[in-house]
């Protein structure tokens, strides 16, 4: 009975009726405008406005359902604002609107972890068509859109996917504040980000995305209603990318504890802010990119038309104005957990602690100046083609710094391989087979052949599988004891780690050479030649869906069934997160911290011995 | 013995013994066989471009691999031992700057080197319209992506459209592409050609093929539905026997020709006969 109750209210049940009362209110008023002269209904023949207004009018009913909606009007009508948002207790707060940042934290976790596997479920499918050089599994539609929806699900929902889960949880805890500045909002991105995702799967139900996730006009001009879920979804996860860059920028910047300076924050709160200002710069001109694509297909507008005077070229210039910064986005994270994990796990301090912000700060800013290397054949501006040479290779500068930090924190170190260490220690192996091969697209000679051959796509899985999903793992690892009070397995954990790690390198590894041997990207036939490299990627893939699901298996066994206690501080990490109960209380602090001038207080000859405490004043309010 | 030598005297002569074992292997081995392979003059400079890039990258590779196994098994603990710290190093500034001023370096002389490379002969990339690095004399080819084909026109030859590609070996060609409706890429793997068509521009790519042989045509940009069929193979063949396949194919097509639109840089998409 209580169960039932606890149901009753503006939860994610709530959410939906309304979601799906508003998306067929949407699609009806989208008929009623539009009447029934097919003028509007662009190339296609399909009624675009009626869908774009059912997914407006959706997402609105879907955040009114949550509660969204609820303080601003009660506060019109000039009673008290509920706070149930605001509720302490109670699973029901992980289905519902909550503006707690640990339990925004969690559902980031679980939400983004779900869409992951869904991306990762259409890797498995594109590789198992990938088995033979001609068609055998599925039609020509249905492959494209697998394509579509692995690119799209993953460069969307991943933008969020350490940011979301960890810097939610963990960048008030390490600044030393009890929430972040705008709790509502922080919400409001996650919740966005699960109705982008439920768009972009709406696409199946629309005859899907031929595109790929770069969406290049004029092709999408021509493509039916499945296009508009991946304007849709776009739009959304833009829109949740820039609230939660500004942000976060706005909690580093504002809420700081005392001592808590710029030269003494952690490296993950480095991460979180360079990745942060790429989100709060570079989200919007996507989210504009694409209203500009919306207002094509429904208002016959000629931005990306060149017979009325638009270019396509435009469109690639603006959407990869957004795509470099965006590839940043995804891959500094990452590094900001590798230099987080690296000093814990050698015992020593960051090494060269200025030189790792510069290269993450050098990174973000270059990342803005590089774009056009994804043009080198296109035929625009050939002449600026050793301009956009230089400024790509010059990003190996700052990613070079971010490297040496690396090796010089390991020298010397009394080094734990634990399950996130090996993670962290796989990140360097793989970004550096990225980054090199990185070097081949970024000079124009090498590019004429790699460009939009399996080469560069192998490049960049490198990079941010290698990069970003190890890390996200690491981080897994690392912080899930802290998050829920249990530890992860460690056996199960190791043998998730080797399979991943043997296997992802087996799958793109052999995958730049069959680049170098001439497939492009994104076909469904193949030369007979490279069959047999094909199936050994193939399997490999299998292999690596498989180490996921024993990951899957560990993460519920050691959550739900085992139980182990984790402590408050599994890892002898001097970081403030660890020195909090585990899970960390609602309030976090019961008194604000201060902060010593070291982050990294490690090392041999450090006062107070190895386990000494850094100097913060957390006090421990009742379990 | 071993052990009167510190770690980073080790880490140095470690890093060289590797380098010196795999540099002849990239450079004998590795880059002769780097794509596209040797058969034109974009070829063989890109091939050139890929062994230099590769021997670049060998010491770096060598140093960072060398460095981080020799870390994890010299400095590794027992991750069930009570725990201890390491050394208390928060930086180096000498190797800082030792580091940066290599990369540096390095950097800008990749740089450099791409950009001559570049501008020597265009590499095969597409150039746009206005080309910077030009060929004389080169035999105008029209490549017309369309969905889901290429199709050929010779324009010195009556603009001559045909639906297979063949080249004349040692002449110099300018590939002039361009789309009629998406964008597809035109690339042809062997001739290490790689060039965007785009609707409405005219996006120029030069090659000169040393010797008749076969290639493949492929498109390297998704553009719809059939894009992973849209490959073909192209001939390269002796001056004499492209003269008398260009003649036939003016036979051949003379009557189809009155009804195709005349020679032009670039051809507007019709969007009542678009695919949808």
């Amino acid at each position: 009975m209580t169960f039932a109750r606890r149901l009753v209210g503006f939860n994610l049940l709530s959410a939906v009726i309304l979601g799906a009362i508003g998306y067929y209110l949407g699609w009806w008023l989208g008929h009623q405008i539009t009447g029934p002269s097919l003028d509007y209904f662009g190339d296609t023949g399909q009624n675009d406005i009626a869908l774009y207004l059912a997914y407006f009018v959706g997402v609105v009913g879907f955040l009114i359902g949550l509660g969204f909606a609820n303080y601003p009007v009660q506060r019109l009508l000039g009673r008290p604002p509920s706070l149930r948002e605001k509720e302490q207790a109670g699973w029901t707060r992980y289905i519902s609107l909550c503006t707690d940042h640990k339990v925004v934290g969690i559902q980031y976790l679980i939400g983004i972890g779900a869409f992951i596997f869904i991306g990762g479920l259409n890797a498995m499918l594109i590789r198992f068509e990938l088995l033979t050089p001609n068609q055998h599994a599925w039609n020509g539609n249905n492959y494209l859109t697998l394509v579509s929806l692995h690119g799209t699900m993953m460069m969307g929902m991943m933008t969020s996917g350490i940011l979301g889960p960890f810097a939610n949880y963990f960048v008030p805890i390490m600044i030393g504040a009890r929430r972040m500045a705008f709790p509502r909002i922080e919400a409001l991105t996650f919740w966005l980000l699960m109705a982008a995702g439920f768009i972009l799967m709406t696409s199946l139900a629309y005859g899907g995305i031929p595109t790929g996730w770069t969406g290049y006009e004029p092709l999408s001009d021509q493509a039916n209603l499945g296009m508009d879920a991946y304007v849709a979804f776009f739009a959304l996860v833009g829109l949740s990318m820039t609230l939660l860059g500004l942000n976060m920028l706005v909690t580093v910047i504002t809420m700081r504890a005392p001592g808590m300076s710029w030269g003494r924050l952690p490296m993950f709160v480095w991460g979180t802010i360079s990745t942060s200002v790429l989100m709060a710069l570079a989200a919007p001109v996507l989210i504009s990119t694409l209203l500009m694509v919306g207002m094509d297909r429904t208002a016959q507008t000629g931005f990306f038309n060149d017979q009325a005077g638009g270019s396509p070229y435009l469109y690639e210039n603006l959407f990869w104005f957004f795509g470099h910064p965006e590839v940043y986005i995804l891959a500094l994270p990452g590094m900001g957990i590798l230099l987080e994990l690296l000093p814990v796990f050698s015992r020593k301090p960051l090494w060269g602690y200025r030189l790792a912000v510069t290269g993450m700060l050098g990174i973000g800013l270059l990342s803005f100046l590089v774009w056009q290397h994804h043009l080198f054949v296109s035929g625009i501006n050939a002449d600026v083609r050793p301009f956009y040479m230089l400024s790509t290779e010059l990003i190996s500068l700052p990613t070079g710094f971010i490297f040496i930090c690396a090796l010089g924190t390991l020298w010397r170190g009394r080094i734990r391989l634990t399950v996130p260490m090996l993670f962290a220690l796989a990140w360097i192996f793989n970004f550096l087979i990225g980054g090199l091969s990185g070097v081949f697209l970024s000079d124009v000679p090498s590019d004429v052949t790699t460009h939009g051959s399996f080469f560069s796509m192998a490049h960049f899985h490198y990079t941010i599988m290698g990069g970003l999903l190890f890390a996200f793992f690491a981080g897994i690892y690392y912080w899930v004891p802290k998050m829920t009070g249990y530890m992860l397995n460690d056996t199960l954990g190791k043998w998730h780690f080797w399979i991943m790690f043997l296997a992802f390198n087996s799958t793109f590894g052999p995958l730049l050479v069959i680049g170098f041997l001439g497939q492009p990207r994104r076909v469904v036939t193949y030369a007979g030649y490279l069959q047999g490299a094909n199936i050994w990627v193939s399997v490999s893939a299998f292999v690596l869906g498989a180490s996921m699901l024993l990951f899957l298996v560990n993460f519920v066994y050691s959550l739900v069934f085992a139980q182990v206690p984790a402590g408050d501080n599994p890892w002898g990490s001097k970081s403030i997160e660890f020195q909090l109960p585990s899970p960390v209380p609602v309030h976090n602090f019961d008194r604000i911290p201060t902060f010593g001038p070291d982050p990294y207080p490690y090392g041999e000859g450090v006062a107070g011995g190895a386990v000494q405490r850094p100097a913060i004043t957390p006090a421990r309010p009742e379990r | 013995m071993w052990s009167k030598y510190g770690h980073g005297a080790r880490v140095a002569a470690l890093t060289t013994i590797g380098t010196i074992i795999a540099l002849p292997f990239v450079i004998f081995w590795l880059g002769p066989n780097m794509p596209p392979g040797k058969s034109t003059n974009v070829g063989d400079s890109q091939v050139f471009d890929n062994t230099v890039l590769l021997i670049v990258m060998t010491p770096f590779t060598v140093f960072i691999l060398v460095y981080v196994l020799y870390a994890v098994f010299v400095f590794r603990a027992d991750v069930n031992e009570p725990l201890r710290d390491g050394a208390h190093i928060r930086g180096h500034m000498p190797s800082q700057i030792a580091w940066l001023a290599i990369t540096t370096v390095t950097v800008i002389f990749l740089a450099i080197f791409g950009s001559a490379e570049l501008l020597s002969s265009g590499a095969g990339g597409g150039q746009g319209p206005h080309p910077i690095a030009k060929e004389k004399n080169a035999l105008p080819i029209q490549v017309i992506g369309q969905q889901w084909e290429f199709t050929y026109r010779y324009p010195t030859y009556g603009g001559v459209e045909t639906a297979q590609l063949v080249l004349p070996v040692d002449q110099p060609i300018a590939f002039h592409v361009t789309s009629l409706d998406a964008i597809h890429s035109f690339w042809a793997y062997e001739l290490g050609v790689k060039a965007d068509a785009n609707p409405g521009v005219d996006n120029v790519a030069y090659v000169t093929v040393k010797k008749t042989r076969s290639f493949q045509i492929r498109c390297a940009e998704l553009c719809g539905l059939w894009h992973g069929y849209m490959f073909d193979t192209g001939q390269v063949v002796s001056s004499s026997q492209f003269t008398s396949w260009i003649h036939q194919q003016q036979k051949l097509y003379a009557g189809s020709m009155k009804y195709l639109p005349p020679y032009a840089t670039s051809y507007t998409p019709d969007p009542t006969f678009r695919a949808g």
